[in-house]
């Protein structure tokens, strides 16, 4: 059984626009995707229907063996996490530990049972000795790393990353890298930096204008300039897309760091 | 940015001192109750005044606050203090001459319980909030049954105070590289459109808040986050504070 099932996915704004238009989706247990896209192709609206924040207009979002319905709410965002685009959204606790807690806190864990998650979220992203410091006086790579501890407190079944590189310096984003790579969860990361999803993720799927337009190896899919050219995405310049193939091979399915 | 930094980080004076170490429920109830004990007190008593002054230093001390550091806090003080210097000039009659000015008598009683009970109360909170971090403080507030909705809210404050500060100084920024920098009142358009989009991006901000509470399993109730420790001990300790200035303010009352 997939981890996400997303089928027929439709979703209108309050004025009357479309901005997902039938969206398919399936992601395996385990897997990493990157869904890319253009700034407004909706992949913001799509991330919103994975824990039932927005309701669609038409078709089915499943998690697990769970349909993301108003009844299951509660076991749906306990199962997926989503880590927002400005940790400033996400930490809004006085102290690093109180917005760890927030999530286990919420299902029910007290006591022992709560801090024993909130160190064990905090150690996996390598910010155990920070527990009592405020989120306003962290870095903003301290600070992403902290919200993604935020979520896997919340022992989740599926990570959802929104932009995760917006805003990071080389050093925090190969860091970030580096502490995703390890977390072995099913994640899907929604991103334009192209780089950083050949990094992370075997396959890719293109979301434009509110459809999937494009799904394969990730390799695969960042080699068709013409592909990439049509959706308003470009990979960096000097990055040789038929190098991506060869270092790549898409039948390995395993990710090698880009060298 | 720097600024809101200071603004809430700069109240906390770092220490291990006894008085930081007791728990943050007890100095704020001792911290309220001092201050409705020093109101509670007859403005002719000035011997208690003192006597409360004397508490506080001695709190101060040893909590080893500098008094530089508690003094350039009290600046805070001064605005209120003005409307004080205005009492013996407007009030009625017995008046006395000094200096070549007519002071009324009760004028000046009543600039002196101000300036008298401001200053004590002013103090007793500058040694709370530098013997207690914010987080600890909110801790304390939830530990004295305060809801817990209130001590959110309050949390948010401290939590928001930077970034909105922060949005706040880059929106003048941008405003100051294109030329335009309102000071007086006939520009007064142009800081109400820049504090309007200030309160627009806040407030978008506050959904996009909630959003993430949400997506965390957030029901509209705050949860527990904290064990309940009651530390008997230490509250007969900072119960002493209050207690003794209650006492004065009863012995006024009395000897009155």
């Amino acid at each position: 059984m997939a981890a996400v099932t997303v089928s027929g996915l439709c979703f209108d704004y309050p004025d009357g626009r479309r901005a997902l238009d039938g969206v398919d989706l399936e992601v395996a247990h385990g897997e990493r995707v990157a869904v890319l896209g253009p700034n407004g192709a909706g992949k913001t609206t799509l991330v919103l229907h994975l824990n039932g924040i927005l309701v669609p207009s038409a078709g089915s979002v499943t998690v697990g063996e769970l349909a993301v319905t108003k009844e299951n709410l509660a076991e749906i965002r306990r199962r997926v996490a989503i880590v927002f685009q400005d940790p400033d959204d996400q930490l809004f606790m006085p102290t690093v530990h109180d917005d760890v807690a927030f999530g286990p806190a919420n299902l029910g864990l007290r006591g022992g049972s709560l801090e024993d998650r909130v160190h064990e979220a905090l150690d996996k992203v390598g910010m155990g000795e920070q527990v009592a410091r405020a989120p306003h006086h962290l870095s903003f790579g301290e600070r992403r790393r902290v919200a993604v501890a935020t979520v896997l407190a919340m022992q989740p079944d599926l990570l959802v990353l929104d932009e995760p590189t917006s805003n990071l310096d080389p050093a925090a984003r190969r860091e970030l890298a580096g502490i995703l790579l390890q977390l072995e969860l099913t994640t899907v990361v929604v991103t334009h930096d192209l780089p950083y999803a050949l990094e992370l993720c075997p396959r890719s799927v293109i979301l434009d204008e509110g459809r999937i337009v494009a799904d394969g190896p990730t390799a695969d899919v960042l080699a068709d300039t013409e592909l990439l050219r049509a959706h308003r995405l470009e990979l960096p310049r000097g990055f040789d897309p038929r190098y991506l193939q060869v270092a790549m091979p898409p039948s390995t399915g395993i990710v090698a760091p880009v060298t | 940015m720097a600024a809101g930094h200071a603004g809430i980080a700069g109240l906390h004076h770092a220490g291990d001192s006894a008085v930081h170490r007791l728990p943050a429920e007890a100095k704020v109830a001792a911290t309220v109750l001092f201050v409705f004990a020093v109101v509670a007190t007859p403005r002719t008593a000035v011997w208690a005044f003192t006597a409360d002054a004397a508490l506080i230093a001695g709190v101060a001390c040893l909590a080893h606050l500098p008094a530089r550091y508690v003094l350039r806090r009290l600046r805070i003080e001064l605005p209120f203090l003005a409307f004080a210097v205005f009492l013996p000039f407007v009030g009625p009659s017995p008046r006395s001459d000094l200096l070549g000015m007519s002071l009324s008598h009760s004028g000046l009683w009543a600039a002196w319980n101000i300036v008298a009970k401001g200053t004590l109360g002013v103090l007793a909170a500058i040694v709370l909030a530098a013997t207690t971090p914010v987080a600890e403080l909110l801790g304390g507030l939830e530990r004295l049954h305060v809801p817990r909705v209130l001590v959110a809210i309050t949390g948010f404050m401290v939590r928001y105070l930077d970034v909105i500060a922060g949005e706040a100084g880059r929106m003048r920024i941008a405003r100051l590289s294109r030329g335009y920098d309102p000071r007086w009142i006939w520009q007064a358009r142009g800081v109400a459109a820049c504090a309007g989009s200030l309160f627009v991006r806040s407030y978008e901000r506050g959904e996009r808040v909630h959003l993430a509470m949400l997506s965390r399993g957030y029901t509209g109730a705050m949860p527990v986050l904290h064990d309940h420790r009651p530390a008997r001990g230490s509250w007969a300790a900072a119960v002493l504070l209050p207690a003794s200035a209650a006492a004065f303010a009863a012995l006024a009352w009395t000897a009155a």
